[in-house]
């Protein structure tokens, strides 16, 4: 069983709620008309990016899929940055070129959000050739969607990572919907049983729960480090909004989403874990929920009033020399 | 000066580079080859020997063996490359694009600009192309032009083996994904390389000729044609111009105007397919610029617009040749309005 300090749990819980108020606030803010373009939710899977980045530093390199806001948090990317960025401000953390789909910050290892489903684990296989080649004991983990389970790219990348031995990791967070088409029926076979025919350990697990997704991602992550090859873990996860802000839902069952957020809420579970066994009191829980809060509220202010970029930015950033 | 070929230079650039950078790496399908086979180790040096030698050399840490998996493997050199290796990609032939492009054109390409000028990737893609090895259609495109399109990249074209070696060392060097494109026609072309390393600028038109009557600008293989045509037609008292732009991206505009307002006569030579390539670029480039200076219509020699074929007649009937050049130049040299 996964021994975790006070302080990993505490950062944990802080990640967890930080992401869930960040697109909360988001959807709230997209409805209003003041964030331009494309915007993909992660609340709902905290679960899953918060107990795999718990295992990496910045030396570690994640790539993250078109649901990419969670990832960026979990791998400790400023918030006001993020959000600057989403709102496509000057000072956001791509300069408002990138957005929500291309939100990245490679000092903290995280090599970008990916408009293009399945873009991510050839770039996570590149990651962590430079840590093999260059010996900086780190490893690159590529989170995909159900969806890009099924591109070539993502098949392709288990295999290269495994004839390569590279210090990699998939996570397959399964969400159960690939746009409106269910994963239930667009993944052939199983997800386990396709790390099985790449010769990768596998390993399936509640990604609402915080535990056994960091427990699944320390042994994945370990065996990464120690120089013994990519895993894969396959986290079954729900989402608590539509593929994209403005997603009617329709493919949905009735009541379907009222449940899940009663039912399979993440950070409910994670509460209940805590208190009950006496790791944590609420009141620490209370207390980060309101300095987060406070953060988020920040951010969004901070964002509003943040400058666009102007038009010398438009010419510039394509090539380091040209 | 000893003589080498494309090929020998090539290989002595990547070497060199490797031997001055640790950081500098190449992988790519059989670039040593025989990994895990029964017989012979470094069997190909790449499928027609151009990374031969280099991983003996270098070992098979910095000479990485590939599956066939064209997408798994360029866009883990762009993850390498943003991440901190020099990584060099072989993308076998560049007709094989389309499995691996988006990790080209929408993950190396955008990094810098997307991720707001954070990003470096100092990726190189090398990759064969062209017509004339009787390869058919999917082994002898040029899709050049689909690269230079695309912001983000610079495009190589070294159309002699001194240009092939300064032009990829400068490559490796570069802090920007570089596709670079290598003619499988001309692997065992030779000329006197330097021994020492030597970088070539990019964006640096080179003139091969220079002349008072006509402009020529051809790209890779043609300049070599070009050249020919320029030296039977001086005998005949037309003197020609002849550029080698060396990068279409970025592309020396400056030079192809200020040749094109002096002579007011271009021919421009391309082997890529006529619609959208860089012939047609170059001369809207022209015609924008230089419309007042023009003493004739621009003419374009180009193959035409089918994919390449097959039977020897008919490839030989398709790629661009000194004859048709002369031709075009003459046309040009004697248009009077």
């Amino acid at each position: 069983m996964l021994q975790l300090s006070r302080e990993d749990l505490l950062q944990a819980y802080t990640r967890m709620r930080t992401i869930r108020d960040f697109e909360d606030r988001v959807h709230e803010e997209f409805a209003t008309g003041k964030i331009p373009g494309f915007v993909h939710l992660y609340a709902g899977e905290e679960a899953s990016a918060v107990g795999v980045c718990l295992h990496l530093d910045d030396k570690d390199c994640i790539g993250s899929t078109h649901r990419g806001h969670g990832h960026c948090i979990a791998k400790g990317c400023d918030v006001e940055g993020m959000m600057k960025e989403i709102y496509g401000r000057r000072d956001g953390l791509c300069g408002g070129k990138g957005g929500s789909m291309h939100i990245a910050d490679l000092s903290k290892g995280m090599m970008g959000a990916n408009g293009i489903v399945g873009g991510g684990p050839p770039l996570i296989c590149g990651a962590a050739l430079t840590a093999k080649t260059l010996k900086t004991g780190g490893v690159a983990v590529g989170f995909v969607g159900d969806g890009a389970s099924n591109q070539g790219t993502t098949l392709e990348s288990y295999n290269l990572a495994k004839v390569w031995n590279l210090p990699a990791v998939f996570v397959v967070e399964d969400n159960g919907y690939a746009e409106t088409t269910a994963s239930a029926w667009s993944v052939g076979g199983s997800q386990l049983k396709r790390a099985e025919a790449f010769g990768m350990p596998g390993a399936q697990v509640n990604g609402h729960d915080f535990f056994e997704v960091a427990e699944a991602a320390k042994e994945a992550i370990d065996r990464a480090r120690a120089g013994e090859g990519p895993s894969l873990i396959h986290a079954k996860l729900d989402r608590h909004y539509g593929h994209f802000e403005g997603d009617a839902q329709t493919y949905r069952a009735a009541g379907e989403q009222e449940r899940l957020k009663a039912e399979t809420d993440c950070l409910k579970i994670f509460r209940q874990r805590v208190t009950e066994t006496g790791l944590l009191e609420h009141g620490q829980l209370d207390q980060i929920d309101k300095e987060v809060a406070s953060l988020i509220g920040h951010a969004v202010t901070a964002a509003e009033s943040a400058k666009a970029p102007t038009a010398e930015d438009l010419l510039t950033d394509v090539y380091v020399s040209y | 000066m000893a003589k080498k070929s494309y090929r020998q230079a090539i290989n002595e650039a990547l070497a060199q580079e490797m031997r001055r950078d640790p950081t500098v790496i190449v992988m790519g399908e059989d670039n040593a080859g025989g990994l895990g086979s029964p017989g012979e180790d470094d069997a190909w040096g790449g499928v027609l020997g151009v990374t031969k030698g280099l991983m003996p050399e270098f070992g098979r840490e910095r000479v990485l063996d590939t599956p066939i998996t064209e997408s798994a493997f360029i866009g883990a050199a762009a993850g390498a490359a943003a991440t901190g290796l020099r990584p060099v990609a072989e993308l076998m032939f560049v007709d094989f694009m389309g499995v691996c492009f988006d990790q080209i054109f929408n993950q190396a390409g955008k990094f810098r600009y997307m991720f707001g000028g954070k990003a470096v990737t100092p990726l190189v893609v090398r990759t064969m192309y062209g017509a004339g090895f009787r390869a058919a259609s999917q082994h002898s495109q040029c899709l050049y032009p689909i690269f230079t399109h695309t912001p983000g990249l610079k495009v190589v074209l070294p159309s002699s083996p001194y240009e092939a070696k300064g032009l990829l060392i400068q490559a490796i060097r570069d802090d920007d994904p570089v596709i670079f494109f290598e003619h499988k026609v001309m692997y065992d072309d030779e000329e006197e390389v330097p021994d020492e390393p030597y970088t070539i600028p990019f964006g640096e038109a080179n003139l091969t000729r220079e002349g008072d009557d006509v402009t020529i600008v051809a790209l890779g293989r043609m300049v070599g044609m070009a050249n020919q045509v320029a030296d039977t037609l001086e005998k005949d008292g037309i003197s020609c111009t002849v550029i080698d732009p060396r990068t279409t991206s970025p592309l020396d505009s400056d030079t192809i105007l200020e040749c094109a307002e002096e002579t007011g006569r271009v021919v421009v030579v391309d082997e890529a397919s006529p619609r959208c390539n860089m012939a047609t670029d170059i001369s809207a480039l022209i015609a924008e610029n230089c419309f007042g200076a023009l003493k004739a219509p621009i003419k374009m020699v180009t193959p035409p617009h089918t994919p390449v074929p097959f039977a020897p007649e008919l490839e030989d009937l398709y790629i661009p040749n000194p004859e048709k050049i002369e031709a075009a130049v003459r046309a040009v040299a004697t248009y009077e309005r």
